[in-house]
């Protein structure tokens, strides 16, 4: 293997070894806790632009599976068709691998997808850096690779118009008694497959398109990467689906959903020092006793002192009390900065498809 | 916000005396029940006979009664003290089976006797294997088929319907009399026969041999909110009790998929049964699809949930006992961060191995074989940032004289197939001997079933063995593969052997150049917190553990003189055990009380002595000289204390002497004159005090002689 070095934008470098493509490149660099699910984490659009440090040090253990889609016409195992993260960060990765749906090992898919990678560094105090100064960019330095890789302005970039479809897209559950229209800001699989799993037919539209022109039941909006800011368009066409009093149609939201719905409302938005990307947050349902451990990936928050009238946090974190969804005081309109389509994570808040399903 | 606000007195049953399957796990569930009961200003009443416990030490519950768990004498405490509430789930299964019986007789409800945790009702649902596959059908929930069956036609159709392999087992049969294993119909058919020879009835089960066993640690409280603190998966596949099993945590070879599927499937189960509390599922996981079976579920604190609190952090025992009280799990704190919640599920940076101790070897006769039933009388804990880190600390923990996977004495396996097919206690040292006789690790899986990423693991430790001796001298081996080895869990002692140090020089004087050399390079260890959530929230945590996987020590040492180390006793064996927990947690109390820094080094998951509670500082690693030294060069201690663990620390009480490490109390030269035989019986000699005549002989001749000069007993 290679020598490869993590070099941090306040000086601070790591020495490594390259177990992924053999080239340079620059992004944030985030740290995730989750402990399984690297397939699902590197092919989740919302890490676009991002380096991504794994906090558990052993990776590589299962390999990865294929591509392969299903009936549907989405990949069986992958949350899309592609990596997206920026780079791979991690402490020991494992040169073999074990798993009986595995077709190569996360090393051949990195090489094949042309994403850098580094492993044999002290994963631990890089997170301890990252939660003390705050989200920062890197770059992944490759021995003999000489060129300088461009530093992206990771704040002002558009990811979402980057990974978001190009063109409508339908998906048939078959049963095609309701019709959802999902907004795609860079949607994982698992939001589609978990639609369709209820029975309903879903029209994947880019994350600029007017979907309010279309005929649908129900309006789902998805997560996707970046900073929220630059989908002012989609937020547009939200503000003008909510402001109609007559509009009484289901509304969803999940993780960057949230945060459009939120702004779309009226309410403001901030970025997280160090955002929550874990396999284990807790949440709890406001006014309630009921608690869910939630698999999250974001790095912007919805402030709720700005929520307007008529709207309410449906959700806080546990730890930091933090804002993690919002709902209408009085129509079916939800959302979740967390991921209740887990995968990866844990499914506690799959429910909250199953409330949206039933209210179409 | 105790819901229960009536409950002023309450009832602890222990888990008596210590035996195989039921051990100093138990002591520090019930310690930690009592103390969350004692933090809530509860009156606190302990039945448990063990004298040796830490538990039954004063000050740990108000009133304590050295009786006999069973129902009779419960009773009695009952009706004297008259407790509101009784707690069933801290003492394994005696207490379990002693509360069941309470509750036949009627002895709680004449007593009014609430049982705070999980009902009776769903104690019973879990231990009667019909109600128990009932309830799981209900939820859809996979069990192991089995079906009766009162002739061998009825076996066969039987067998056929479930699919080959099958396990054949006559019912009312002894200790697994004409049972066995059959992959046809005509090995079925021949196991059949002889079965109805003596058996009336057999039972035809789903063979899920070398499926993966994998384990939940459920936590739910009264208002259904559920998490899994831990899983873990074992090394050996299903067919060997998990207690016998080395066992990883988290698992290391599930897809996220796989991973959730089974979290899901626990907390589906933990709320079907009505769980308050803490509960352990077990599963059987298919390793070429994601089929499942559910084993058992354990309503209970157990052995696994011990090593989970450990492993994790995550205190279990006294966050069931909160939940008993009424507590939901969000009004509790993450008791490492103090700031987050106790609603959470820990996110680990490190990888922990349980490994089994035996004492096989104490007993004439016994069939060294693993099996479903349990033999080990300990387990150790480490911690590492590889697997291969942990699992080398691990086997060097043990105890029994091995310094890891590799760089052992060589083993004499006439049938290395056989050993390897039919595991033993030796089971992992002969997949090295294997190893070096050429097996491939496809080989080893055939024959094994352990899951090959284990395995190349333990192929990259022999690896990395050949080539240090192919280097053959500690001055060309390069800083890069001294610092692989270290981080491979090597210790000084493999490298030097590794290096063949011990043509030239004593092994002791090998391993401490290798250890200048490679502090020379700046290969040193560093330490680590277990803090619960992998970094992500800042915590001042003093559980802690030593790895060459980091470059940063979590810890900024105060080298003020003020911190006093005491050396715990390892793993439980026959002859050593929870009296030296008892000895060590005192020591600790002095040390606090006398105004120093209390710190502890240990790796026993089972004791209260490695509860992070209990002292200032807590390193969970090896008693070697190696690794107590290493900690003693970063705390700077004021002193160490050798005399509170057992024959452990004893042993290191002169090489730790010899370094010029400060030992508290009894010198190392008298610890010596007391340990060493002629040095102790010369100085009988020179004071005057009588002694047996003995004699160290070496040859059969000289034992004659020695026999005739003294005779035998009369």
């Amino acid at each position: 293997m290679k020598k490869a070095t993590l070099i941090l934008e306040d000086g601070t470098t790591f020495e490594g070894k390259s177990f992924g493509y053999s080239g340079n490149v620059a992004g944030e660099v985030v740290f995730n806790t989750a402990m399984t699910g690297y397939p699902e984490s590197l092919t989740d659009p919302s890490y676009a632009g991002q380096l991504m440090t794994l906090t558990y040090p052993m990776e590589g253990n299962y390999g990865v599976p294929s591509s392969e889609k299903g009936s549907d016409g989405i990949e069986t195992y992958m949350e899309s068709n592609r990596i997206h993260a920026s780079g791979l960060i991690v402490g020991d990765y494992s040169e073999h691998y074990s798993h009986w749906n595995a077709v190569e090992s996360l090393s051949e898919w990195l090489q094949r997808e042309k994403i850098p990678a580094i492993t044999g560094i002290d994963t631990r105090h890089l997170t301890q850096i990252i939660r003390e100064h705050g989200v920062m960019m890197g770059r992944i330095m490759v021995e003999g690779v000489n060129d300088l890789p461009v530093t992206p302005d990771y704040n002002s970039i558009n990811y979402v118009d980057l990974v978001s479809t190009r063109e409508v897209k339908h998906y048939k559950s078959g049963e095609g008694k309701k019709r959802v229209v999902l907004v795609d800001c860079g949607a994982k699989n698992n939001i589609i497959r978990c639609l369709l799993r209820r029975g309903v037919d879903v029209d994947l539209v880019p994350w600029d398109y007017d979907f309010n022109q279309m005929e649908f039941d129900g309006l789902f909006l998805s997560n996707g990467p970046g900073n929220p800011e630059v989908c002012e368009k989609t937020v547009e066409h939200i503000r003008r689906f909510i402001s109609n009093p007559e509009e009484s149609r289901p509304l969803m939201g999940i993780c960057m959903g949230n945060q459009l719905l939120a702004k779309a409302a009226g309410a403001g938005i901030y970025k997280l020092k160090y955002g929550h990307r874990s396999h284990n947050q807790p949440v709890r349902v406001e006014g309630s006793n009921r608690c869910l451990i939630t698999s999250q990936n974001h790095g912007f928050a919805v402030d709720p002192s700005t929520l307007q009238e008529g709207w309410e946090p449906y959700f806080t974190n546990m730890n930091d009390g933090s804002n993690e969804g919002i709902r209408h005081k009085s129509k079916p309109w939800f959302s979740s900065q967390f991921h209740p389509e887990a995968s990866g994570g844990p499914v506690d808040a799959e429910y909250l498809f199953d409330d949206f399903v039933s209210k179409l | 916000m105790i819901q229960e606000s009536d409950i002023k007195k309450v009832l602890v049953l222990g888990s008596g005396a210590l035996k195989i399957g039921e051990a100093g796990e138990f002591d520090y569930s019930g310690s930690q029940a009592l103390k969350a009961l004692r933090e809530e200003g509860i009156e606190t009443i302990l039945i448990n006979p063990n004298i040796a416990t830490v538990q039954t030490s004063e000050g740990s519950a108000d009133h304590i009664y050295f009786l006999p768990v069973t129902a009779t004498f419960v009773e009695k405490v009952i009706a004297r003290e008259r407790p509101q509430g009784i707690m069933l789930a801290f003492g394994g299964q005696t207490a379990l089976n002693c509360g069941v019986e309470l509750f036949h007789q009627g002895i709680l409800e004449k007593y009014n006797v609430r049982v705070l945790g999980t009902p009776i009702q769903s104690i019973i649902d879990t231990e009667d294997r019909e109600i128990f596959v009932e309830k799981l059908d209900e939820i859809d929930v996979k069990t192991i088929d089995s079906v009766a069956c009162d002739n061998k036609e009825e076996a066969l159709r039987a067998a056929e319907s479930l699919g080959y392999p099958v396990i054949l087992r006559a019912a009312y049969a002894l200790g697994g009399l004409g049972s066995g294993f059959c992959d046809n119909a005509e090995q079925l058919s021949v196991l059949a026969d002889k079965a109805f020879s003596f058996s009336p009835q057999v039972l035809v089960e789903k063979s899920l041999k070398g499926w993966k066993e994998v384990e939940y640690e459920v936590v739910r409280d009264s208002f259904d909110n559920c998490i899994t603190v831990c899983n873990m998966e074992n090394f050996d596949p299903l067919g060997i009790h998990t207690g016998e099993s080395i066992v990883v945590a988290p698992s290391q070879t599930l897809t996220n998929s796989e991973y959730h599927k089974l979290r899901e499937l626990s907390i589906r189960i933990a709320r079907h049964i009505g769980i308050v509390g803490e509960c352990n599922v077990q599963f059987a996981l298919c390793p070429d699809s994601e089929d499942y079976r559910v084993i058992e579920v354990n309503a209970r604190l157990s052995r696994s949930s011990a090593l989970a609190s450990k492993a994790t952090g995550y205190p279990l025992a006294f966050v069931a006992a909160k939940l008993g009280l009424g507590y939901g799990l969000f009004d509790l704190c993450n008791s490492v961060t103090k700031t987050t919640s106790a609603f959470f599920e820990p996110a680990l940076d490190y990888c922990v191995c349980k490994i089994p101790r035996w004492d096989l070897g104490k007993f004439r006769g016994v069939n060294r074989e693993l099996e479903s039933s349990m033999k080990s009388v300990g387990e150790v804990m480490s911690i590492g940032r590889t697997f291969e880190e942990a699992i080398q600390k691990g086997l060097r923990m043990i105890g029994q004289g091995m310094h890891g996977f590799v760089g052992n004495k060589e083993l004499e396996i006439p049938d290395i197939d056989g050993a390897l097919h039919a595991p033993t206690d030796m089971r992992i040292f002969v997949i090295e001997k294997a190893f070096h006789k050429g097996y491939t690790v496809d080989q080893i899986h055939d024959l094994t079933k352990i899951d090959r990423w284990f395995l190349y693991k333990l192929r990259r430790i022999y690896d990395l063995y050949g080539e240090l001796k192919k280097i053959g001298s500690l001055e060309a081996t390069p800083l890069e593969l001294l610092r692989d080895v270290k981080r491979a869990g090597f210790s000084d002692f493999q490298t030097a052997r590794a290096l063949g140090m011990e043509r030239d020089m004593e092994i002791e004087k090998a391993l401490l150049k290798v250890r200048m050399r490679r502090k020379s390079l700046g290969i040193v260890p560093c330490v680590k917190q277990i803090d619960t959530l992998a970094g992500e929230f800042p915590a001042a945590t003093n559980y802690l553990y030593l790895t060459y996987g980091g470059d940063k020590n979590d810890i900024n040492y105060e080298h003020d003189g003020r911190s006093v180390m005491v050396l715990g006793s390892g793993a439980y064996r026959i002859g050593s055990s929870v009296e030296f927990d008892w000895c060590g947690v005192q020591a600790l109390n002095t040390i606090r009380k006398e105004g120093y820094r209390s710190v502890m080094i240990n790796y026993n998951p089972e004791t209260v002595s490695t509860d992070y509670d209990i002292c200032d500082r807590l390193y969970f690693d090896e008693l070697t000289f190696e690794r107590v030294l290493d900690i003693i060069e970063m705390e700077t201690p004021y002193g160490v204390v050798v005399s509170t663990g057992g024959q452990i620390p004893n042993n290191l009480a002169l090489k730790l002497d010899e370094q010029g490490v400060k030992l508290l109390g009894t010198s190392a030269q008298s610890i010596d004159n007391a340990e060493d035989r002629e040095k102790f019986s010369a100085m009988l000699g020179r004071i005057g005090v009588d002694q047996p005549a003995w004699s160290a002989l070496t040859s059969m001749e000289d034992i004659n002689e020695f026999v005739d000069k003294v005779g035998f007993p009369d």
